[in-house]
């Protein structure tokens, strides 16, 4: 494997990446990814020896491979159990989970609840991309009812996961949600995941041109992206359009959102809901939004931290130790039933 | 009444005798029978159910200590727990990471453990047994010692990681505390019936270390070993204990912590010519590097790595030297443990009694007590399952007949008879009871006719 040396340079976003052949197809949305994450890691400065990279199965699976940090190619959704260990036996790792619908949200699923509730301080990015891409193609956990696949000739008859859904309902402290194609907002997202101390949970849309291309383009085409995304920002209106004129806001005496139009039918700027990212019954209303009646929420929708895991585990530890260290073994075998000598 | 059902349930005691007893004493009286009868099976049912594991079932006398010393009394578990910091501390290990998933009657090591963190132990209740050997996975992966801990079933779970942790070569400890199966089976009784599983229980070829405890201090130092032989040889190691040696407690000679083996980890650091499948030539390990290590970044997997350069490689050739180079490794343990040698009687013989794991003491005396009767019988007593000591073959065969008596339908005796051509015979029990030395006598008289 790769040997890199460490320069008191500073790093470029190619240096966080490997000389490995990458193996995806071309054109698909992995590559989009990978290169918002290696400008993320420039910007921030991460030291490739601290970063880890763990994955599951999957065509996003082998992102660890395509960068020149520390990675671990795991099993089928089993990556977030990996990564809670490596950051047990040294929290000071920056350590990140690849995944997708299918390892995170199916085989995986019950991993990644936990690691979510625990709150583990690593950043896991979960490309969806609403098919099974490895396997050639079968309906995923998040594809839409009625995806005709190899596995659901007549279309699928389960109703799907909703990701931003699911890690809000796990007790997620911050999620966050982009699209491939949105680069610069991308990076963006991704540089406060890392820097936010705790679980963080990015969902980013992510085209499949193989086996399930365009799946996102209600809200992803160029046409139609400024009246169907809402950028959301903590402390800004909630407004998208292309004319930044349509808001979100309660229905009068409903806990319900609408989209209105400034300026039309005597609704005013401040009509418009201010973004919250700690407040959880809003993430909550945010993360479910859907075209056409609905612009698609992006950005940092819930961010809301408390200590980490390891942190809670490690404060305990040495509480136990009382600062003192660990004692001599001799002191384990000591016992208040007594010993006796056999001379 | 109650309790006294209770009491047979700790003792493993037969019920009939008590409930023939009551008939007859209550025979004019069918209702206060029937009362008394409600009240022994109750108290029976609730050892069963509330799986108080650690008072009973059964209890066998062990051979009373001789050695000089300061002496305590240990139970099986707390041997293993202390042997698991001691392999830490001989390993110059900082940090254990101990992961289990509650499970009967593996949870004790856990809520034991989960008591010693001040001796750098951190315990990790995880979502599931999957979830519990990955953690171990990513700790030893990170540079901590990684073990996890389970019974029989949780081990099935565990066995895809199995595969990843031999594909990677990364040092795991994993405890299985055998009870009774298949499936849920018998939680709180004790059986031997994991050996199989653990030497050949996972896809494709996929070799690992595999030792058992004979006895609740014996337990303390094969923790230590299996601590030994997996950061040496960069592999898990299964241990396999028994619902029956997790709650048996005896006499245990405090050991002279000077005087315990030492065998310090050193964790690759040099970058130059670094590659992670960079094995060792003498040990056939690759090494350990950490992740925090500058210059040593690489990526691992539970793809088939190319053995020259550590990259992913489906090169057919290259394949066949890797399942050969991981087989070879595990086999080479054979070097470096102890040859067998025998508990009792001499090297060769009209019969080996071979045995492995918690019956030593019954199999101890029923072998002492042949031989009081005049019979050639000695007993061979199995630490190593895999691989097995490299002078085992030749020693079975000094014996004209080879007794396996296992709590099991016949595994080790497979695997002896697979690996040397042996013409080894079974005894097998698989009641969740221990042997009793009578049984063990009776058979050995039965094979040579006596
Ligand atoms: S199958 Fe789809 S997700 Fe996988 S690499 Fe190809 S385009 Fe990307």
């Amino acid at each position: 494997m790769t040997v890199t040396t460490i320069t008191d340079a500073e790093l470029q976003p190619k240096d966080y990446a490997s000389d490995q052949e990458i193996r995806w197809c071309p054109g698909c949305g992995d590559y989009a990814i990978l290169k918002a994450v290696h400008k993320a890691l420039a910007d921030a400065g991460a030291e490739r020896e601290r970063t880890v990279f763990v994955s599951g199965i999957g065509c996003a699976a082998r992102f660890p491979y395509y960068m020149s940090t520390y990675g671990f190619h795991t099993i089928h959704g089993r990556a977030p159990a990996i990564a809670t260990g490596i950051k047990l036996a040294n929290p000071e790792l920056d350590v990140w989970v690849i995944t997708g619908d299918g390892d995170g949200l199916s085989i995986g699923g019950n991993h990644m609840l936990h690691v979510l509730r625990r709150n583990v301080d690593v950043q896991i990015v979960l490309f969806n991309n609403e098919i099974y891409g490895l396997t050639k193609g079968q309906y995923s956990p998040t594809s839409r009812r009625g995806t005709k696949s190899p596995s659901t000739p007549q279309g699928s008859v389960d109703y799907p996961v909703s990701a931003g859904a699911f890690a809000l309902g796990a007790g997620a402290r911050f999620v966050a949600r982009s699209v491939d194609t949105l680069q610069a907002h991308l990076v963006g997202v991704l540089k406060r995941a890392r820097a936010h101390r705790g679980a963080s949970f990015v969902e980013v849309f992510q085209n499949c041109v193989v086996f399930n291309d365009g799946a996102f383009d209600a809200f992803t085409a160029k046409d139609v992206a400024a009246d169907t995304q809402i950028h959301v920002e903590h402390g800004k209106p909630l407004l998208f359009g292309a004319g930044k004129n349509r808001g979100l806001r309660l229905k009068p005496r409903k806990l319900e959102l609408e989209v209105v139009t400034v300026g039309e039918g005597g609704i005013t700027a401040d009509d418009v809901l201010v973004h919250d990212e700690t407040n959880r019954a809003l993430a909550h209303m945010l993360v479910a939004l859907e075209p056409p009646a609905f612009p698609v929420a992006l950005g940092v929708i819930y961010c809301s931290p408390v200590p980490s895991f390891e942190a809670e585990v490690y404060a305990q530890a040495s509480a136990a130790s009382a600062g003192r260290g660990a004692p001599d073994l001799a002191e384990l075998f000591v016992t208040k039933e007594g010993t006796w000598t056999v001379s | 009444m109650w309790a006294l059902g209770l009491m047979l349930w700790m003792y493993g005691r037969d019920r009939l005798v008590t409930l023939d007893w009551l008939k007859k004493k209550f025979a004019g009286r069918p209702e206060i029978a029937q009362a008394n009868v409600a009240a022994l099976n109750a108290g029976h049912a609730f050892g069963e159910t509330a799986e108080m594991s650690e008072y009973g079932p059964g209890y066998v006398v062990r051979p009373t200590a001789v050695t000089p010393g300061v002496y305590r009394t240990v139970s099986g578990t707390e041997a293993l727990a202390w042997g698991l910091l001691a392999g830490k501390r001989a390993a110059g290990l900082e940090k254990m990471i101990f992961a289990g998933y509650p499970i009967t009657p593996a949870s004790l090591l856990l809520h034991t453990l989960a008591d010693l963190k001040r001796y750098g132990v951190i315990t990790f209740q995880a979502e599931d047994e999957i979830a519990a050997i990955g953690a171990a996975i990513g700790a030893a992966y990170a540079g901590a010692l990684g073990v996890t801990s389970t019974s029989g079933p949780g081990m099935a779970l565990k066995t895809e990681m199995l595969g990843l942790a031999i594909a990677t070569e990364l040092p795991l400890v994993v405890v299985d505390s055998q009870r009774g199966g298949p499936s849920t089976g018998m939680p709180t009784k004790a059986e031997q019936s994991d050996l199989f599983q653990a030497v050949h229980g996972r896809n494709a070829d996929a070799p690992l270390a595999v030792l058992a405890a004979a006895t609740a201090t014996d337990c303390f130092d094969v923790a230590i070993e299996a601590v030994r032989i997996a950061t040496k040889y960069m592999t898990p190691v299964v241990l396999l204990s028994d619902a029956f040696l997790a709650h048996a407690a005896e006499p245990w000679r405090i050991p002279d912590l000077d005087k315990l083996p030492r065998f310090p980890v050193r964790f690759h650091t040099d970058p130059a010519g670094f590659h992670p499948f960079l094995r060792e030539p003498e040990t056939l390990a690759r090494p350990w590097a950490r992740p925090g290590t500058p210059g040593l970044e690489h990526r691992i997997g539970g793809l088939e790595k190319d053995y020259d350069t550590g990259h992913i490689s489906y090169d057919p050739e290259n394949h066949a030297r890797m399942t050969r180079a991981r087989a070879t490794k595990i086999a080479g343990i054979a070097n470096d443990i102890p040859l067998q040698t025998v508990a009792l009687g001499d090297d060769h013989g009209a019969l080996a009694v071979v045995g492995w794991g918690s019956t030593y003491g019954a199999l101890h005396q029923g072998v002492r007590r042949a031989r009081e009767e005049g019979i050639d019988a000695s007993h061979i007593h199995l630490r190593y399952l895999n691989p097995f000591p490299r002078n085992l073959g030749e020693l079975l065969r000094r014996f004209d007949r080879i007794l396996v008596p296992e709590m099991n339908n016949g595994q080790l005796v497979a695997l002896l008879r697979a690996a040397f051509l042996v013409p080894a015979e079974g005894f097998n029990k698989v009641e969740g009871k221990p042997f009793k030395v009578a049984e063990i006598v009776e058979a050995i008289r039965e094979r040579l006719d006596r």
